[in-house]
């Protein structure tokens, strides 16, 4: 766990409270303190350490407070970020706390995992280029980390519980939008039960994202916390198995499905059922919620000597940076396009490249080679080049005739999307889908079924944590509105 | 908490645990499964659903220790609780609804064709189960299939019923010609070998693989089996499946990806027991 260090002044570096422009421009972007690269590309532990009080102040002296903040417009939840800021510059951690947690339920899981540099800290001017000078943006993130990390520490007051409304709803999945979307509910009053299929609630943030990001006991705690203030939590419960989605709108007022997006794609190349190709839901799964990071941990998974990645998004950074850390000698990321074009977000490539973790760009996979005895041995591949711009605009991957080649590997990783998982939704036949498997909805969240609302993953196609907490924090006023006029 | 109500020994490693799951117990259904963890930290190991009582609200496991996590599960004593069950999961079984239906169970897959011959049984279709084991005290719940019709008991030694591998009576079985649809379930080469049996009496044969399974929902894709040249997930696309169209060369090969890991596995739970 990451230490919380009260708010001192560091001993007259700067004041409390806000500069004159002049000086706050001079104020260098502070650097997140690491665990250096040798440590940690073998171990789980955290790599980001967290700011101490003094790079935290010095920080939020960098916000020019601007009044037209564009960093809150792209912020899919409009966080107060120069709001919260000028609290922390003040050395008001108690009402900074107060403003961040008001437009965030999870600012602890945000400012670690969310895509910044595109989102909030994209539009900060601090990141202009004047004068030929590139400049770097306030470190958003990183201060709501540092405030989410301290509210966590010193402030224990639970809200006292609203009038009860009389009304249930149900939750179906217990991702960053199930869980949003509960707080907001229980907050309302609202008698609100998560039915989670898994033995443990979190949903990605704890199977997939890894220890090393995002500690679970950081998710944990935000999960009690949302106990701690009358949310019921049931685990084990599959919607579409153990009830089905009828059965559940009968028995609730209302329900909010936000199952995710969990049906992992394969390459459909020869040779992936052998021993040693993992989805990299199963691979990561096995790592992070089963814990066989762990020396004494019950559930296996098979650790690989060299690892093959095959993707470019956060996902596969993910997986690969975790073959590093079970002790892969060589941990390869398998992408069909070149740098420019890794979906992944800059930390975690360059976290990764720190670690060791090695690139083949512009490189398809064609089959995975195994041996007699059906072990995966290789991956054969074939090279790319980048031809004319696809619909995404991105120009896209043409092969080389005749470059085949064999990359040597004992574990294949196959981190390429996920898909619509069909469990619950082909057990509700009311409910409409688009062409993907992914729920219809209106503009306030409502599906087909009358008092059925759905949002995250489920709704947009795999997106991100802040998106998918947006939409629970959205469309849960929709069905407190719909509560107050449905009878 | 699932609380565990009563236990019963069936065969030298085959226990029965009867078990508090009572949203389970009432919409279960033939050929579904649950997913057990017995405490924190341990496993998630699919077990059949063997039978059920929805007054009662209580699940039926049979479990055969074969590692670690299924050695600790029939270790439990009555009183324990069962941190996590989840289910029902997978397709229930295609029953047919008229005719002979012949109900082939292998060791302790003669607990997931309990279910199948009771519910084969309740709607008139007439069952023979073919049940087998290395010996008479091999062979488990002979009494219950029989309130489903008859039974035939095979042992490798002859010590019960007849001697011989239960695919040789299931041949015979089939030789009467009035046979509609094989159910069959047990070690990956009995399935197999009863696939063949049936193919040259032009005789249906679903049988239930049990792949290695993580979440039990189709969302990791480890439980993939290839049947009629198409990648399933066993976990939501079966557990059952056409035996004639089933690839158990994969389906054999995948289920030792773990070996290293489980003999360790094994071996210290042992040495602890020792200790
Ligand atoms: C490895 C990985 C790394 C990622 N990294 C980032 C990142 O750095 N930054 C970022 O912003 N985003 C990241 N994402 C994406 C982000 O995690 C997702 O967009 C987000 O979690 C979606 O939230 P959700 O609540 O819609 O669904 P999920 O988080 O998927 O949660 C859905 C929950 O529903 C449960 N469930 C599913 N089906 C049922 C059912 N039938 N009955 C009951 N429960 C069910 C699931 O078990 C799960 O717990 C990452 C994703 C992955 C896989
Ligand atoms: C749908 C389904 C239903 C099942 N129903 C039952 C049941 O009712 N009763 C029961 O006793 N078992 C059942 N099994 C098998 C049971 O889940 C495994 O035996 C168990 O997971 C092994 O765990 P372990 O740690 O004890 O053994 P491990 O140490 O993991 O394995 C020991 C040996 O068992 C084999 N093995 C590993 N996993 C499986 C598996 N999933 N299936 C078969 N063999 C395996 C290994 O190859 C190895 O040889 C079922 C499996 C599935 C998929
Ligand atoms: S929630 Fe995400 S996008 Fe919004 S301010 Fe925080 S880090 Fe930026
Ligand atoms: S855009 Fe940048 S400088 Fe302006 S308020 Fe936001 S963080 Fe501060
Ligand atoms: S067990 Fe994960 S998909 Fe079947």
């Amino acid at each position: 766990m990451p230490t919380h260090p009260a708010p001192l002044p560091p001993a007259g570096v700067v004041p409390f409270g806000p500069l004159p422009a002049k000086r706050r421009l001079a104020i260098e972007r502070q650097e997140m303190p690491e665990r250096d690269t040798e440590s940690r590309s073998r171990c789980f532990e955290e790599v980001n350490l967290g700011f101490d009080a003094e790079l935290a102040l010095l920080e939020a002296q960098r916000c020019l407070l601007c009044t037209k903040a564009h960093c809150v417009r792209e912020c899919p939840v409009a966080v107060d970020i120069p709001g919260f800021i000028r609290r922390v510059a003040e050395g008001d951690l108690h009402a900074a706390a107060e403003l961040l947690l008001d437009g965030n339920a999870l600012p602890g899981v945000t400012g670690r995992v969310c895509p910044q540099e595109t989102q909030c800290e994209g539009a900060c001017p601090r990141g202009r280029t004047l004068r030929g000078v590139p400049g770097r943006p306030v470190g958003i993130g990183y201060l709501e980390r540092y405030v989410a990390d301290w509210a966590a520490a010193n402030r224990h007051e639970v809200p006292p519980p609203a009038p009860p409304s009389g009304r249930r709803v149900a939750v179906v999945g217990s991702g960053p939008a199930g869980l949003t979307a509960a707080g907001e509910l229980v907050r309302a009053g609202h008698q609100v039960t998560v039915f989670e299929a898994f033995h443990e609630p979190g949903g990605v943030l704890v199977y997939g994202i890894p220890e090393f990001r995002l500690p679970k006991a950081i998710v944990h705690r935000e999960v009690a916390r949302l106990v701690a203030q009358g949310v019921r939590i049931e685990c084990n419960a599959v919607i579409g198995r153990t009830f089905t989605l009828p059965e559940l709108r009968t028995g609730y007022d209302a329900v909010f499905v936000a199952v995710g997006a969990g049906l992992p794609v394969f390459l459909d190349i020869p040779g992936e059922n052998l021993k040693g190709v993992y989805s990299a839901n199963e691979y990561l799964t096995r790592v992070n919620l089963m814990g066989a990071w762990r020396p004494d941990a019950e559930t296996p998974v098979l650790a690989g000597r060299r690892v093959a990645v095959v993707g470019g998004g956060n996902v596969a950074m993910d997986a690969v940076r975790t073959a590093r850390r079970l002790g892969a000698e060589e941990a390869v990321i398998v992408y069909r396009r070149s740098r420019a074009e890794l979906p992944a977000r800059a930390e975690e490539v360059h976290h990764g490249e720190a670690e060791g973790v090695r690139f083949a760009f512009l490189t398809a996979p064609v089959r995975v080679l195994g041996d007699e005895r059906r072990w995966v041995t290789g991956l054969e591949c074939r090279r790319m080049e980048l031809g004319e711009p696809d619909e995404s605009g991105r120009r896209r991957p043409v092969e080389v005739p005749g470059s085949e080649h064999v990359l040597p590997c004992d574990v294949v990783v196959v981190a390429v999307g996920t898909r619509a998982n069909p469990l619950l939704t082909s057990t509700a036949p009311d409910l409409l889908l688009d062409r993907r498997g992914y729920i219809e909805t209106d503009a306030d969240g409502q599906s087909s079924m009358p008092g059925v609302f759905a949002g995250g993953d489920i709704v947009r196609g795999a997106a991100t944590v802040i998106l998918a907490m947006g939409d629970g924090k959205r469309i849960s006023a929709s069905v407190d509105r719909y509560l107050a006029t449905a009878r | 908490m699932n609380i565990i109500r009563a236990k019963s020994r069936l065969s030298p490693t085959v226990t029965q645990l009867i078990v508090d799951s009572p949203r389970i117990a009432r919409v279960r259904r033939p050929g579904q499964f649950v997913i057990v963890r017995r405490a924190d930290g341990a496993e998630r190991v699919p077990l059949t659903i063997s039978d059920a009582d929805p007054q009662a609200g209580t699940i039926t496991l049979v479990v055969q220790a074969v590692g670690k996590s299924t050695a600790d599960l029939a270790d439990l004593a009555v009183g324990d609780p069962v941190t996590d069950i989840a289910g029902p999961l997978g397709r229930p079984t295609d029953l047919i609804q008229e005719g002979h239906a012949v109900c082939v169970g292998g060791g302790v897959g003669t607990a997931v064709i309990r279910p199948i011959a009771q519910a084969l049984a309740a709607v008139g279709v007439r069952v023979t189960s073919v049940i087998g084991g290395r010996s008479r005290e091999w062979v488990v719940l002979a009494d219950e299939l029989a309130t489903a019709g008859d039974v035939v008991v095979c042992t490798d030694d002859g010590s019960a019923g007849r001697a011989g591998l239960v695919t040789a009576a299931l041949d015979d079985v089939c030789r009467g010609g009035d046979v509609d649809q094989v159910y069959a379930v047990g070690p990956v080469p009995m399935m197999r070998a009863c696939a063949q049996v049936t193919r040259p009496h032009g005789i249906p044969i679903i049988v239930s693989l049990n792949s290695i399974m993580l979440d039990g929902t189709g969302m990791c894709g480890g439980c993939r089996v290839s049947v009629g040249g198409r990648t399933r997930y066993a976990c939501v696309d079966g557990p059952e499946f056409d035996g004639h169209a089933v690839d158990f060369d994969v389906l054999a090969d995948r289920l030792t990806t773990y070996r290293p890991f489980e003999r360790e596995a094994y071996a210290r739970r042992t040495a602890c027991q020792e200790a």
